[in-house]
């Protein structure tokens, strides 16, 4: 064997430490070739519609941000309720105006923390919600009628939901006061981010029940949040990230539709989730063709008429795979960068990473930092003074233009493939996704696409220190498995068993709604693991194809 | 480059769902002329092993971004010993932080790769691993 730290060494010098990069390119990641101007001519087809009017291309308000500014939401959770709570508290004490939780492995996979599987991943990328009683510690004091609260849920989105209707329950606040998300998008799981758990059709059944059922019980709340985020990150482009997430929000409109929902209602409560990299035009263009596209794709193939029903509401992310572990400060520039992007874009909700999110669980002196950066774009920039603010603009018009085109030809070779749900149990997008990060990959090894810091302007004597180091509690895995052991012995084992099984038999029949079951179900402090092994017994697990 | 005809098992073990860098490493390996058997996601350090063993492959790649690298990677080094197939060298690829990279060094992983590493550099150092 060689030495193995002189190997390493070796391999992080690049080849660019002594060069500069060439010009910029005049390709956007997309791959679409930039003018160098543009000019009136070029952008015939000016849409003339004004923000608030269909198609949305400026906007799904007429007021904009005039009307209300953007949820300032940093996504937040790590080890045991307790701990999470206090920086919920933190960050609310400190302006940020909605929550959004971080759960672990083990509840998005639904594994109860004393299953093996569950033990190394407990409240490390998340926090641990197993079964009620941590939920209802998760919102201690905090009044959910007067907080909008959205979940990174997806394999268990039904089943947190359902606790967060009991704890709703259990503060007497009404249901039809509550606001929030749970994503609960499940199609992008099986190409990226990976917490699935059941095939794909008993899933899509699953995120109908929890849809319809919000509909009618939580009007206010959103059942779904179809993120293409997550297949951004995992390598595609942002053309590819609108076109696949378009594809799935049409898949999950179909399946709704097959189920007797009402698309001029069922659409009002559809949101969105994307990504913001850094080709600054290239995303801000990316929403606006996004907008105008589903509204006219909802418009022409299901008649919608609700004018409610075809705006496109999205929340987004700032940062992500954007973000390097060299010269961390720097991913505070980025991320104020695309924030810009994001409130340019017409974002009704936006998380913006910590600079050390990529690496840790930001420490509080970078959570705050985050927060203080849309805070800063939203009170001192004068942004969010008017309307599409880039409206009119030749660039942007004609960008956007050529994005919609770009992004509707997605749309058509997914649908020749099949559609969505087809091309993910094939395996046939969890492919396009690895080859596109691979090429992805190459780009910046090649230096073809600089990151400043990566790939160039690497000083010799580099080191990728971040400051501060998040450190988790290490009590915190035993209070969670303590707890756990607490819940069990002091609830009615015999009514848990019962209702269990009521769940079981209700989703033998294709026809019933779960909701009501779950929620029963985490009023008798059933945990996680008990719903998801029960509904495993009746629908299977999902086999990953693999294929790259 | 000796990686031409080498067997590798590309492994994520856990509840990790990130597989972007498995895949892209996967996908190097692939065009550089070795076979790679990829676990797919969710695997336990007994299953990873045995199909290391199994499968007698040259080498085990584990792909870890949830940040529970330490476990994870001692107890399948500890599984590949009981299963006498400790000699396989074992790489792992994650967010894996500086302290922790040479505490699984000396768990006995032979190398750690991060994602802002160049993957003709990884594989330079994988292919280094066979030629002494």
């Amino acid at each position: 064997m060689t030495d193995a730290k002189s190997d390493r060494t070796a391999s992080m010098r690049t080849h660019s430490e002594q060069q500069q990069p060439g010009m910029p390119s005049t390709q956007t990641p997309s791959a679409i070739e930039i003018p160098v101007v543009v000019t009136p001519d070029m952008v015939p087809t000016r849409d003339p519609s004004l923000p608030g009017e269909y198609p949305f291309t400026r906007g799904i308000y007429a007021e904009g941000y005039r009307r209300r500014l953007w949820t300032f939401r940093q996504y937040s959770g790590f080890g045991s309720a307790e701990e999470t709570n206090t920086r919920y508290r933190f960050l609310l004490d400190r302006g940020q105006t909605g929550l959004s939780v971080a759960l672990d492995l083990p509840t998005q996979c639904g594994y109860d923390p004393v299953d093996p599987m569950a033990r190394p991943e407990i409240g490390k990328v998340g926090v641990s919600l197993s079964n009620l009683s941590e939920v209802e510690i998760l919102f201690d004091g905090i009044d959910l009628s007067r907080t909008s609260t959205s979940f990174t849920i997806n394999g268990t989105a039904a089943m947190i939901y359902a606790m967060y209707l009991a704890v709703a329950d259990k503060q007497s606040v009404p249901r039809e006061k509550l606001t929030g998300t749970i994503q609960n998008d499940i199609l992008k799981e099986y190409v990226a981010r990976g917490t699935w758990i059941f095939p794909v059709r008993p899933s899509m059944r699953l995120i109908a029940d929890t849809v319809l059922f919000s509909n009618e019980e939580t009007p206010r709340f959103n059942p779904i949040s179809i993120a293409g985020a997550h297949f951004r990150d995992a390598g595609v482009t942002a053309v590819e990230e609108m076109g696949y997430t378009l594809a799935d929000g049409l898949a999950y409109v179909d399946e709704l539709v097959k189920r007797g929902g009402d698309v001029n209602q069922f659409s009002r409560r559809l949101s969105f989730f994307f990504y913001v990299h850094m080709d600054f035009f290239e995303e801000v263009c990316k929403f606006r063709a996004g907008r105008r596209l589903w509204a006219r794709l909802l418009k022409e193939r299901y008649a919608v008429t609700d004018p409610d029903a075809l705006r496109f509401r999205f929340g987004v992310v700032c940062g992500g795979s954007s973000l390097t572990a060299a010269q961390p400060y720097n991913n505070i520039v980025r991320v104020g960068i695309e924030n810009m992007a994001a409130v340019l874009g017409g974002a009704q909700s936006i998380f913006t990473c910590a600079y050390d999110e990529a690496f840790q669980i930001p420490t509080e002196k970078s959570a705050e930092l985050a927060l203080r950066t849309q805070q800063i774009v939203a009170y001192e920039s004068g942004v969010a003074r008017t309307v599409d603010p880039l409206g009119g603009s030749y660039l942007v018009e004609w960008l956007t233009d050529r994005m919609e085109q770009e992004i509707e030809k997605v749309i058509g070779e997914i649908e020749e493939y099949g559609g969505a749900v087809k091309a993910i149990e094939d395996g046939y997008l969890q492919m396009r996704t690895a080859q596109r990060a691979r090429l992805r990959k190459q780009s910046t090894d090649s230096g073809e696409q600089v990151v400043v810091g990566e790939n160039y302007f690497r000083h010799a004597d580099q080191k990728n220190d971040f400051g501060e180091v998040f450190h988790l509690d290490p009590q915190s895995v035993k209070r969670v498995l303590k707890k756990y052991e607490q819940v069990r012995d002091r609830r009615n084992n015999k009514a848990v068993t019962r209702l269990l099984n009521r769940l079981g038999e209700a989703a033998a029949k294709d026809s019933e709604n779960l909701m009501p079951y779950l929620i029963e179900c985490c009023h008798a402090y059933a945990t996680i693991g008990e719903m998801v092994t029960t509904l495993k017994q009746q629908w299977g697990e999902f086999v990953e194809p693999v294929r790259f | 480059m000796s990686l031409k005809g080498k067997r590798f098992l590309i492994a994520k073990p856990g509840l990790d769902g990130h597989d972007v860098g498995a895949k892209v490493i996967a996908l190097a390996l692939r065009d550089a002329g070795a076979e790679v058997i990829y676990t797919g996601l969710r695997k336990s350090p007994e299953y990873i092993a045995r199909v290391a063993a199994q499968e007698d492959v040259d080498a085990i790649g584990l792909s870890i971004l949830s940040g529970s690298h330490t476990e994870l990677v001692q107890d399948t080094i500890r599984c590949l010993r009981e299963l006498d197939a400790a000699d396989k060298p074992v790489f792992v690829g994650g967010t894996i932080p500086i302290e922790d990279q040479r505490m699984l060094k000396d768990a006995g992983v032979l190398e750690v790769f991060t994602a802002e590493m160049r993957v003709e550099d990884v594989l330079a150092v994988i292919d280094r691993a066979f030629a002494s």
